[in-house]
């Protein structure tokens, strides 16, 4: 048996400049396949940045990352994103229904999405069925979040990028999403690294953590770290954040 | 007309200085650079032309095109700086204009290959190219910095870059055509081209003029519609790189 950890995506000492600042620092660490990841940390840390790095939005300016092993560059970059799903805070819609968006993914592999497809991915994410037709304009902010989950899904990635979800999120559709995460997780194997601002959830849910702070990775393991963190900054930022 | 009639239609700068100076509209200086230019440029043209009918030689046809598309250019690379490359797609789009406008009409022997016909209608043509030019990279620059995170929405969804720029390219196009396809369904009724009314006021039938407007008319259509998705599909795939990222 190989002992060595499966890995879904690693970074090699990866930098990103914008212009000449500096928005992530010298990132070296993996995610586990199959598992969740929590990434934490206070705002413009490099959170998103690093999202968009493993989406092939942007690409490092020093550094490597390799997906499933292979050098992220190699991959044919609309085959890496349709893998790598990822799901931004903004939760930017097209303009049209909750239908149309979700069948853009599919559109734009020259596919279709039937309605019963769509309709079973909103119940998914906790939506109701006959959201379909909408308009994303008259959806609230935590609606559109579970939209731009569905609508990611749809793509049937292999890693999925939330990025902090459940902040515009209440109560009960937080503990949807939640769910709805470890399903995806545990029926479809999917390798799931989530930005949240939530830490006794990344503590629940996560496998692992990573805490970032000031675009450096500060500290990273099981999640239980957060409970007893090493790095003094670290510590400052848990106590702030859970109280 | 003498120069001296033409001096007295002078009147017709000041009415206007005059008004931007009272209503503190602060247009004075471009009023009279704008006029100054004007006047030196016609009167050029004037000689140039006299010149070169007189010398009836391609050579001189050919350089004069070659004049009006170097002006084009530089006046419409301007308005699309942040595209990678643009002057040479300008030239690209004008050149083609040109010769897709001249091959018609003179290929189908509508006009003759004269210098009297090929050079005014040139000048309308790449005028009018220039700017629809500027009209579509004005309008195109805007899009993509106002739905750079729907490009990239689409782009993280795995389309390619040609799909993440459509509605932009799309709205482009079609905004820049606005103005010339609006302007066509009341063009007789409301005001007499230009062309036209010199045509008539020079003394020739009406009818003749018509029908040389009419031409020139679908011609601009044309030009118009060219102009636009050439530059359009020249230009968008310079906003992205190998790796189909959206540039900055
Ligand atoms: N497109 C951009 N252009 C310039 N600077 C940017 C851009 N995107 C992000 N930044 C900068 O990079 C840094 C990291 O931003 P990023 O969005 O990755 O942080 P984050 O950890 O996701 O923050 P938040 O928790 O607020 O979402 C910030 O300083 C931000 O100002
Ligand atoms: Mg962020």
């Amino acid at each position: 048996m190989n002992q060595q950890i499966d890995k879904a995506i690693e970074f090699s000492q990866v930098s990103y400049y914008d212009g000449s600042l500096q928005i992530l620092k010298n990132i070296t660490g993996f995610f586990r396949k199959g598992k969740i990841t929590t990434l934490v940390g206070p705002s413009g840390a490099g959170k998103t940045t690093l999202f968009r790095l493993c989406n092939g939005l942007i690409s490092p300016t020093q550094g490597n990352i390799t997906v499933n092993a292979k050098d992220i560059n190699q991959y044919d970059p609309t085959e890496l994103r349709r893998n790598v799903g990822l799901a931004l805070q903004s939760a930017t819609m097209l303009s049209g229904t909750v239908y149309d968006n979700l069948k853009l993914p599919r559109t734009l592999a020259g596919e279709m999405l039937t309605e019963e497809e769509a309709e079973i991915l909103l119940t998914k994410v906790g939506l109701d069925k006959d959201m379909l037709k909408r308009k994303v304009t008259d959806l609230s902010g935590g609606q559109r979040q579970k939209v731009s989950i569905a609508r990611t899904l749809v793509n049937r990635p292999e890693i999925l990028l939330l990025d902090e979800i459940t902040s515009s999120l209440d109560r009960v559709s937080r503990d949807d999403i939640e769910k709805l995460i470890e399903r995806i997780n545990k029926e479809f194997g999917v390798t799931i690294i989530w930005i949240t601002h939530n830490l006794n959830q990344a503590i629940q849910i996560g496998d692992d953590t990573w805490v970032m702070m000031k675009g450096e990775l500060v500290e990273y393991g099981p999640s239980s770290l957060l409970l007893e963190p090493k790095d003094q900054r670290v510590k400052q930022f848990v106590e702030g954040e859970i109280k | 007309m003498s120069f001296l009639t033409l001096s007295l239609a002078l009147v017709f700068v000041l009415i206007p200085l005059f008004l931007s100076k009272t209503l503190k509209l602060g247009l004075e200086k471009d009023t009279i650079i704008a006029t100054i230019r004007s006047i030196i440029q016609l009167l050029a043209v004037g000689y140039v032309l006299t010149f070169v009918f007189a010398a009836d030689h391609f050579i001189y046809i050919l350089l004069m095109i070659i004049l009006m598309i170097t002006a084009a250019t530089h006046n419409a690379r301007k308005k699309g700086a942040t595209i990678r490359g643009i002057t040479w797609k300008l030239v690209i789009t004008f050149v083609f204009v040109e010769a897709l406008t001249q091959g018609i009409l003179i290929g189908f022997k509508i006009t003759p290959a004269e210098a009297q016909y090929i050079i005014p209608i040139s000048g309308m043509v790449i005028g009018n190219s220039m700017v629809l030019s500027i009209l579509f990279l004005n309008r195109f620059t805007a899009e993509i910095e106002s739905r750079r995170d729907e490009t990239e929405l689409i782009l993280s969804l795995g389309g390619t870059p040609k799909q993440a720029i459509h509605y932009s390219l799309i709205t482009a196009i079609k905004a820049s055509l606005i103005p010339i396809v609006e302007s066509q369904k009341t063009i007789g009724l409301v005001q007499l081209p230009g062309m036209m009314s010199g045509q008539i006021i020079a003394g020739a039938d009406p009818i003749q003029a018509v029908q040389f407007q009419l031409l020139i008319l679908f011609l601009l259509l044309t030009t118009a519609a060219v102009t636009s998705i050439m530059l359009g599909f020249l230009s968008y795939p310079t906003l992205f790189n190998t790796r189909m990222q959206l540039l900055k």
